[in-house]
């Protein structure tokens, strides 16, 4: 799919550090975009290159091939990190004035206001000051804040921190929702594991340099191990020269949990007929190891920069 | 980006305009300056109007009593009875006092003349008797002398002065330091509490975005510029919106109740009601009414009789003046030294995290205006052509009071171009400095921020 976003050899540098050194990246249109990496790697100095709140030193951004410029802004929706709203301002003037600021007519505006405080059913809210609401009233009208002028790409930073679980779900629906109406969207976070099931494509990012990007699919197998779990009954004893056993662990009444690496070209099937046949174990489940981002990214990191990965896993 | 900047300026402007305190204080001030302006007037026309009447029982037989001189403040009246008597009557009589001149004054050398009051004698009474009886005595000394009545009655002179200023061109013009002095000092004053009041609103408005985290989301539609521009300037609608409405109410009130309370005593509700030559200036409005009124009392405390000649000669000289330099230059300023000011004060906002921290910044912002101020109406305002007056009204950031201070005493025409373009290059460059520290400063949190640091910012790529 033709990209929405492309970063091009982009670098940033601060007084004291350097945020972002040579950062290529393609973000597929329509796609879920996961761009993981630890605390001050670099990603919300990408994100502010790509909102405009601050420029690149070198490199480009192009934006459906464009390169990118303040017009842009209007179809970009951005939740930072540092989120917040004007406490004495009422919830509709807040919405409209920001709405306002994208581009927004203020008729349109009005009226999609109205749709979404319906949808979110806070349509009582729309006279209080944002002072006197909840913390989840709040982010509700942050989200609606970010969406509003009905951006082409979304991007959220730390999407899930501080949102409590069923504001999250709830935002999950809606960003999903979104994403079927063709809207692309970024996530940006350190959290891995809060994104890694909606993500398509991910970029992992280290220490101000990509490690790697690509579908998540494709990553996943790349970085598949030929390793298998297995949960049964009985002795797991396995001593045959196609397979390894990488961790055991005993549980009560004769169960147990172990892992399994098995050999080049070593088919599943076979370490399973072994465990009932030859091993005599009751099997109770047994399924592929799939890593998780979390451990692709120490692995990749510690295979290009071993020597950042002490002070910066997650 | 220019509807951004207007929608920014909108916001600020309306947040503002419509909160409750905004709203009182616009009311509350005008009725406070017309209750306060009633006040004096009340109080200026009561003590013109009342005439202190002294007694006199004269034992000396040199007839002093006949020469004592009444003024419309202090009338002299024959004591009747014996010495005993009279201090007891001039209390019933409800009258201010008794003058008791003793048998065998020594022309020469009168010791020994008493002064009778009610309670506790006040100076101003005091001097007036005194001032009485000395030219009684100096009479009687000349008639002894030998000079005829009708000599002493063409000795006797009333000097009446009238200050012209004459400009370079040598044209006259009737000159009242008083009046100019009080406008000098209301377009300070103004100036100031503007410069003041509004540039604190505009750096607490930056604390307040950066407080509640919406900076970012801010940023990401609007250039930090534009954000900045939009806040001076909807702040600056503000203060302009509560200085008119300030000045067309004090104008109301002092033109409708005024006249009510001071019916009697015409030239002064004329004075009250003087319209403002500065817009929306409720200080420049309230300053000449006062100015009159110390005028009134000058006068009285000279002991010469109530002079409407005096009064008038306020008008001409505030005619006089020139108003149309004046209040361009007031204008000129009062917008260049407030975003001169005022880009510093956001720059101040965005720099520090924690409003207490402001402290440290504030300081050398507000240092030249204070001193400006203080130094403007002690030193400037009494040599306004000095070196003093000269040097800062040429500095950009002391120009704004220096300069207003001086402009109805008349300014050269080369000082004030070259002023007004340092002020305007001075702004560019304080509006310059200050866009760079917020653009910088308003992401930047849990970070103390020091003069070096601001300096390494200055020179941050976009």
């Amino acid at each position: 799919m033709k990209p929405i976003l492309e970063a091009i050899d982009v670098r940033k540098a601060y007084a004291n550090h350097v945020a972002l050194s040579g950062v290529s990246l393609a973000i597929p249109e329509g796609s879920i975009f996961g761009l993981l990496g630890p605390n001050g790697a670099g990603k919300t100095s990408l994100i502010r290159i790509i909102t405009q709140i601050t420029g690149a030193d070198e490199g480009e951004i192009r934006f459906r091939g464009e390169k990118l410029n303040p017009a842009h802004i209007a179809q970009i929706g951005y939740l930072p990190e540092e989120r917040g709203l004007y406490k004495k301002m009422k919830v509709g003037e807040q919405l409209l004035y920001l709405a306002q600021l994208r581009g927004l007519t203020k008729a349109d505006a009005t009226a999609r206001i109205k749709q979404w405080l319906n949808r979110f059913e806070i349509k009582e809210w729309a006279g209080k000051n944002v002072e006197d609401l909840s913390k989840g009233m709040q982010q509700k009208v942050q989200f609606i804040a970010t969406v509003l002028h009905q951006p082409s790409l979304i991007i959220l930073d730390e999407p899930f921190s501080g949102f409590d679980p069923i504001n999250a779900n709830l935002i999950k629906d809606e960003i999903l929702e979104l994403r079927k109406q063709g809207a692309t969207i970024i996530f940006s976070t350190h959290r891995m594991e809060s994104v890694e099931e909606m993500c398509d494509n991910i970029a992992l990012i280290n220490r101000s340099r990509k490690v790697l990007d690509g579908p998540i699919e494709v990553i996943r197998n790349q970085f598949k191990t030929n390793t298998y779990e297995v949960e049964g009954v009985g002795k797991p004893i396995v001593t045959h020269p196609d397979f390894e056993v990488v961790e055991q662990k005993a549980r009560e009444n004769g169960h147990f949990y172990i892992r399994v690496q098995l050999h080049e070209g070593v088919r599943p099937n076979e370490l399973l007929r072994y465990l009932i046949n030859s091993a005599g174990i009751e099997v109770e489940a047994f399924r592929e190891k799939i890593p998780s981002i979390n451990e692709i990214f120490i692995r990749r990191v510690s295979e290009t920069m071993p020597e950042t990965l002490v002070e910066e896993t997650v | 980006m220019a509807s951004k900047f207007l929608l920014v300026a909108q916001r600020e402007y309306l947040t503002r305009v419509r909160k409750r305190a905004f709203i009182v204080l616009t009311l509350a001030v005008p009725l406070l300056l017309a209750g306060f302006g009633v006040f004096v007037a009340k109080i200026a026309s009561s003590d013109n109007d009342t005439t202190d009447v002294v007694e006199v029982r004269d034992d000396s037989g040199l007839n002093i009593a006949s020469r004592l001189i009444s003024t419309p403040q202090l009338r002299f009246e024959t004591a009747t009875g014996t010495l005993a008597e009279a201090k007891k009557g001039f209390q019933k009589a409800k009258h201010d006092g008794l003058v008791y001149l003793p048998a065998g004054l020594d022309v020469e050398k009168p010791t020994g003349v008493q002064f009778f009051g009610k309670g506790n004698i006040s100076l101003k009474k005091q001097v007036a008797v005194e001032t009485a009886l000395n030219k009684a005595f100096s009479e009687l000394k000349m008639q002894k002398s030998g000079l005829s009545q009708e000599q002493l009655d063409r000795l006797r002179s009333k000097v009446d002065l009238q200050a012209i200023s004459l400009d370079e061109t040598g044209k006259e013009a009737d000159s009242n330091a008083l009046a100019t002095s009080g406008m000098s000092y209301a377009l300070a004053l103004a100036i100031y509490l503007f410069i003041f009041i509004y540039g604190v609103q505009i750096m607490r408005g930056v604390g307040e975005e950066k407080s509640s985290r919406i900076m970012e989301v801010m940023l990401s539609s609007v250039k930090p510029f534009d954000l900045m521009m939009g806040k001076i300037m909807g702040i600056a609608a503000v203060g302009l919106t509560q200085f008119l409405m300030w000045g067309l109410l004090s104008f109301g009130i002092s033109s409708v109740v005024l006249p009510l309370v001071t019916k009697d005593d015409k030239p002064k509700t004329e004075v009250a009601a003087t319209p403002t030559t500065a817009p929306g200036a409720a200080a420049a409005d309230d300053e000449p009414r006062s100015a009159a009124a110390t005028f009134d009392k000058t006068m009285e405390k000279q002991g010469q009789q109530s002079n409407p000649a005096g009064r008038l000669n306020i008008f001409s000289t505030l005619s006089n003046l020139p108003l149309g330099t004046i209040l361009f230059g007031f204008i000129v300023y009062f917008l260049g030294g407030y975003l001169l000011y005022g880009a510093l004060f956001g720059a101040v906002g965005a720099a520090v995290d924690d409003q207490t921290d402001t402290q440290q910044f504030m300081m050398p912002i507000t240092m030249p205006l204070i001193l400006s101020y203080i130094v403007g109406v002690s030193v400037i305002l009494r040599n306004p052509d000095g070196p003093v007056a000269f040097w800062m009204s040429m500095i950009p950031f002391t120009s704004p009071i220096a300069m207003v201070i001086r402009l109805p005493f008349g300014v050269p025409m080369w000082q004030l171009a070259l002023s007004i373009v340092l002020l305007i290059l001075g702004f560019i460059g304080t509006v310059w400095v200050a866009a760079r520290i917020y653009r910088v400063g308003i992401l930047m949190y849990g970070k103390k921020v020091t003069y070096k640091e601001l300096g390494k910012w200055m020179f941050y790529k976009g």
